[in-house]
């Protein structure tokens, strides 16, 4: 079985609960994800699927990339990524995945490039403080501060917070609740904020951390 | 009609009259005391709309004993039992803010007949 699917994140809004209480929400366009090559242990020394998301012109496509969907016979997605899988028993090329693979109340982990900010200071990128408006100190506003000791050891530590590239990366929110999923309209709605901007291509995955029955429960 | 609206679609009321600044609306809402719940009313000018889909809130001043008051409603919230339109008001505003900095006479929303 497939664990995971590819989606767009469309946006936020919020919907309200039972007794009143209203939840922030991400929308994500899921799937449908075609899987397009299986790899084998055998011949590929792990065991995958590789699975499609989301059109785009005919014309884009390379000819590699049209040869590989050509040899399948699947029209060409935008978008290729693989998904681990213990056992290759349930999956053959062709199949699709859609947002049936999840149901209401069940944890997932969504992984996807968050917002670059560019080049960035320490006050933004990691939260310090930076130095006092007034009694003197107008002039180092948004400072590091000290970034280490002096004679000893001589050497600015490696991994020290300085300022720097900030964003643009891999990011991974781990157990968010589906708040609904419908394959129909290949939609997801997952309880609270994910990484990047609307449009921006993510990962879904069945929550690594869950415990049986937080997924069991719905 | 966009994912976000469908979804927002499902969780929207449309069993309210229509209603905006300047109308004194009453409004019924339900409020939990342990177990038991019950119905408060809450009467009085409305001085905004504001949002849209299911984040639309409106404003409700009342002046109470002298007082000033002011809260503030989700619109498509389970919590909102009823809301029914008291009077009408003719305004030519859509935020009635100034209404804060009044007292008395001149507090007064004109009614607007239909």
């Amino acid at each position: 079985m497939v664990n995971g699917i590819i989606g767009r994140k469309v946006g936020m809004t919020q919907v309200f609960e039972e007794d009143g209480k209203s939840i922030p929400v991400t929308v994500i366009e899921a799937g449908p994800c075609p899987i397009v090559q299986v790899k084998t242990q055998e011949r590929d020394g792990y065991q995958a699927v590789q699975l499609g998301f989301g059109a785009r012109k005919e014309n884009k496509f390379n000819s590699p990339e049209r040869g590989h969907f050509a040899k399948v016979d699947i029209p060409p997605t935008r978008v290729l990524r693989e998904f681990r899988v213990k056992s290759l028993d349930e999956v053959s090329v062709g199949d699709t995945v859609d947002a049936g693979l999840f149901s209401e109340g069940e944890l997932v982990d969504v992984t996807g490039t968050s917002k670059g900010h560019g080049f960035t200071g320490v006050v933004k990128r990691y939260g310090f403080k930076g130095g006092r408006k007034s009694h003197g100190g107008e002039q180092d506003l948004r400072r590091t501060g000290s970034i280490g000791a002096s004679a000893t050891p001589s050497r600015v530590f490696k991994g020290k917070r300085m300022p720097g590239r900030y964003g643009a990366k891999r990011h991974t929110v781990q157990n968010l609740q589906v708040i609904q999923a419908d394959a129909e309209r290949n939609l997801l709605v997952v309880k609270g904020a994910i990484p990047g901007p609307p449009n921006g291509i993510l990962l879904i995955k069945k929550a690594v951390k869950a415990s049986k029955g937080d997924n069991t429960e719905s | 009609m966009n994912l976000i609206e469908s979804v927002e679609s499902q969780y929207m009321k449309s069993d309210f009259p229509e209603f905006g600044p300047g109308d004194i609306v009453r409004v019924n809402t339900r409020i939990r005391e342990g177990q038991k719940e019950r119905i408060q009313a809450y009467e009085g000018t409305v001085i905004r709309r504001a949002h849209g889909g299911t984040r639309a809130t409106f404003t409700v001043r009342r002046v109470a004993f002298g007082t000033g008051s002011e809260r503030t409603f989700p619109l498509h919230s389970p919590n909102i039992e009823s809301i029914s339109v008291v009077r009408y008001g003719a305004v030519r505003r859509a935020k009635l803010y100034y209404l804060r900095d009044r007292t008395g006479r001149a507090a007064r929303v004109k009614e607007r007949r239909i």
